[in-house]
């Protein structure tokens, strides 16, 4: 039989380490309130027949967030068999808060009491067998992110299994009598919600959304009216008299239960902080660490890395399969088709895996230590300014690793405009894929001054979102929502969680290479070598006649050749498909530096420099514009969005181009 | 006293708080209703957001929220 469990807690309470360690699987764990963006499922490992549900982090029951809601409906609606909650030792009340919101509903649960080491650095010490004879549930002590517990809480699981808690948190007597009240009318309707009664009754008064929204839809007019009835008369300070009395009881357990041993006075986190946070020294220090990762990916240590597998592809590599090829005596068509189609299409976009995994690296680096969240507050009145505030920040910086993800995490924003406008801005990042573009066109062009282009490409990319952001806000009425943002303890980063974080998004690109750029070669090949009379040159081919038909469309931006509109075309699939593309219609066999010698001649400098903004601006790849479309609901903005970032694109290459056609 | 003139470091408790409803009803799940002790711990370089210390964890919002947030000092 399978029975489903729903992991909650609190964000940052170690949802997913906790996760990864009872399925086997490696998601990721970042150190930022809101990493989960989607729910997970997962086999639990040792327990037969036992699905978990890892959901997104969620503060109390009154959702505010979108992934909030997500998570709450879920509980509602899709009942799972049972809740683990997993709640954070070092943070103890605010988290109990949640658990006991979710005790009182009745489900049968258990408790992952997680961190003990962080809240026994703390001098923190709990009495966990009466902290479980009080909550009526089973509670085990466990430190998630190293796998302590697990054979405990596995045990337990199997043995008792969770339990549901008789927990009844004492309301002050005017809120007990409207609970009893609404207990008793809710009885007579024909409403079918699992959770228990008084549980419904209290989320009734206090005014939850959700379940308020759950009782109109299956409680019949008349006795809706009485509910409303005695909602009405129990006056509006009702919600702050139910959360009071909720936290004075979990403030009297938490007397009973925990010994403060030692005090800890500044502990090191806040020590980071007052430099981080330091009121002259913080933004320096912030655009100090975004310098350093440009550096470091794209001067230091990534180009580098590229180079050598350059070298690595267009010796070793093309040579063997050379040799080999003639070896096996393959027909001429095919010898072409390996070399010309694929290793030039393929291997001019795998030499930039290196890159992209310190980029990777970087980000995943801030992500776990817990800087995002200090950038988020650094940032807020800036991002004011445009009407987002501080948290939109989070999603931006992510998108220009990749802006599928960016995306994805404008959910963990509480307004609706908010998620709106960050997702619509967020493809003006410049994403890692395209630096594969920007890496091989300065590396031809701009060799004396390869890091000032690219950074001014990714300060034109910021400032489009900015000037985007400033024109929605017009369009888009609302306020810009509540900021309202935790602050998790710093942490050091593992080595482990982070080469894992980097490999699997890099995992994603080189997987790219394998399938949409390995098909779209072999494609390209054919289309380039064949027209409908047969083998031809590549000029006279179907390709050919596809850029073509485009092609006049860029003339005005100074690359106004087919094979510029082709990889334009093909770039739609994935960024950096322009490079692969243009490594097979340039027959520039393997190699990126040769590829680049073709492309001196092809272009001019200031047809080069039109391009790069151009590819930097124009339409989204299509999982972007997929993920969109999704998150967005709309097809509407949607498609303004890819009109708008061509269009755009198109007008600053046009203007970067008659610009510096006479300078360059 | 309101929490938003509140200098950085003093301890104070919560009198009343005249938030938007959501807003206030977010505060008080966090663990910030009337009666809470706070204290603010630092604040942002251009003064704003702010970041208190409430309940043995640190949370940030912005001036604008803090304003509607009325305290007495504790020793």
């Amino acid at each position: 039989m399978k029975q489903t469990i729903a992991l909650v807690g609190n964000p940052n309470a170690g949802k997913t380490s906790l996760f990864n360690v009872l399925t086997g699987t490696r998601q990721y764990v970042g150190n930022w309130p809101g990493v989960t963006v989607e729910k997970k499922e997962g086999w639990i490992k040792g327990l037969a027949g036992s699905m978990l549900i890892d959901l997104p982090g969620v503060y109390s029951l009154s959702a505010q967030s979108l992934e909030e809601k997500l998570a709450i409906s879920f509980l509602l609606q899709e009942t799972p068999d049972s809740i683990l909650n997993i709640v954070d030792a070092s943070n103890l009340e605010r988290n109990l808060y949640f658990s006991v919101q979710l005790l009182e509903m009745g489900l049968p649960s258990m408790v992952a009491l997680n961190m003990m080491d962080v809240a026994g650095s703390r001098g923190l010490h709990i009495d966990v067998r009466l902290l479980e004879q009080k909550l009526g549930v089973p509670v085990i002590p466990m430190i998630a992110r190293k796998g302590t517990g697990q054979q405990l809480l596995l045990q337990r699981l199997a043995a008792e299994g969770p339990v549901r808690s008789a927990l009844h948190i004492p309301y002050p007597e005017r809120v007990e009598s409207a609970i009893a009240e609404l207990s008793a009318i809710l009885g007579r309707s024909n409403l079918k919600l699992t959770p228990d009664v008084r549980w419904l009754a209290t989320m009734w008064l206090e005014r939850n959304d959700t379940v308020g929204q759950l009782i109109r839809s299956q409680v019949e007019p008349g006795l809706l009216q009485q509910l409303e009835s005695v909602r009405e008369a129990s006056g509006a300070a009702v919600d702050q008299e139910i959360r009071n009395a909720r936290y004075a009881w979990i403030e009297a357990l938490l007397k009973e239960v925990t010994v403060q041993k030692k005090t800890v006075g500044q502990t090191w986190s806040d020590r980071i902080d007052s430099l981080i946070l330091h009121r002259f020294l913080g933004i320096p220090i912030f655009l100090a660490f975004m310098y350093l990762i440009f550096q470091i990916t794209f001067s230091w240590v990534g180009t580098a890395l590229s180079d050598q597998l350059d070298a690595f592809f267009s010796g070793p590599v093309a040579e063997g399969l050379q040799s080999m090829l003639t070896g096996l005596d393959s027909p001429e068509w095919f010898s072409k088709l390996a070399t010309d189609g694929i290793l030039a299409g393929v291997g001019s976009v795998l030499v930039f895996v290196p890159q992209i995994g310190i980029l990777f690296l970087c980000l995943s680096f801030l992500e776990d230590s817990g800087y995002m969240a200090r950038a988020a507050i650094l940032m807020d009145r800036f991002m004011r300014a445009i009407g987002l505030n501080g948290k939109a920040f989070i999603p931006l910086i992510l998108g220009f690793g990749c802006n599928v993800p960016a995306i994805m995490a404008a959910r963990t924003l509480e307004d609706q405009r908010g998620r709106l406008v960050t997702a619509l801005i967020s493809p003006f990042m410049s994403c890692s894929a395209r630096l594969s573009v920007y890496s091989l066109f300065v590396s031809a062009f701009f060799v004396s001054h390869r890091a000032e282009i690219v950074f001014l490409l990714y300060l034109t990319g910021i400032l489009m979102a900015v000037l985007t952001a400033l024109v929605l806000k017009r369009f888009v009425k609302a306020d810009e929502g509540m900021f309202l943002m935790e602050l998790p303890p710093y942490r050091a980063p593992m080595l482990k969680s982070l080469l894992l974080h980097t490999w699997d998004k890099a995992k994603g690109f080189v997987r790219k290479a394998g399938t949409i750029i390995f098909g779209m070669s072999v494609l390209l090949w054919f289309l380039g070598s064949f027209s409908w009379t047969g083998l031809v040159p590549m000029d006279e081919s179907l390709l050919a006649w596809i850029g073509g038909i485009v092609a006049p469309m860029f003339a005005p931006l100074g690359f106004g050749t087919w094979q510029a509109g082709v990889s334009l075309i093909t770039g739609f699939l994935a960024k950096e498909v322009v490079v692969s593309t243009m490594g097979i219609v340039y027959g520039a066999g393997d190699s990126a530096s040769s590829l680049g010698t073709v492309l001196q001649g092809a272009f001019s400098p200031a047809a080069a420099l039109s391009f790069l903004f151009f590819v930097l601006l124009y339409t989204p790849c299509v999982s972007t514009v997929v993920v969109m479309k999704r998150e967005t609901g709309s097809w509407k903005w949607t498609l303004l969005s890819i009109l708008y970032s061509f269009l755009a694109a198109w007008v600053i290459a046009f203007l970067v181009y008659q610009i510096t056609r006479f300078i360059l | 006293m309101l929490l938003s003139d509140c200098s950085i470091g003093k301890k104070a408790k919560i009198k009343a708080m005249s938030l938007a409803d959501s807003f206030s009803k977010r505060m008080m799940d966090l663990g910030l209703m009337p009666g809470t002790e706070v204290q603010v711990v630092r604040k942002a370089p251009l003064g704003d957001p702010i970041v208190v210390q409430v309940r043995g964890y640190q949370v940030s919002f912005r001036m604008s929220e803090a304003s509607c947030i009325e305290i007495e000092a504790t020793n």
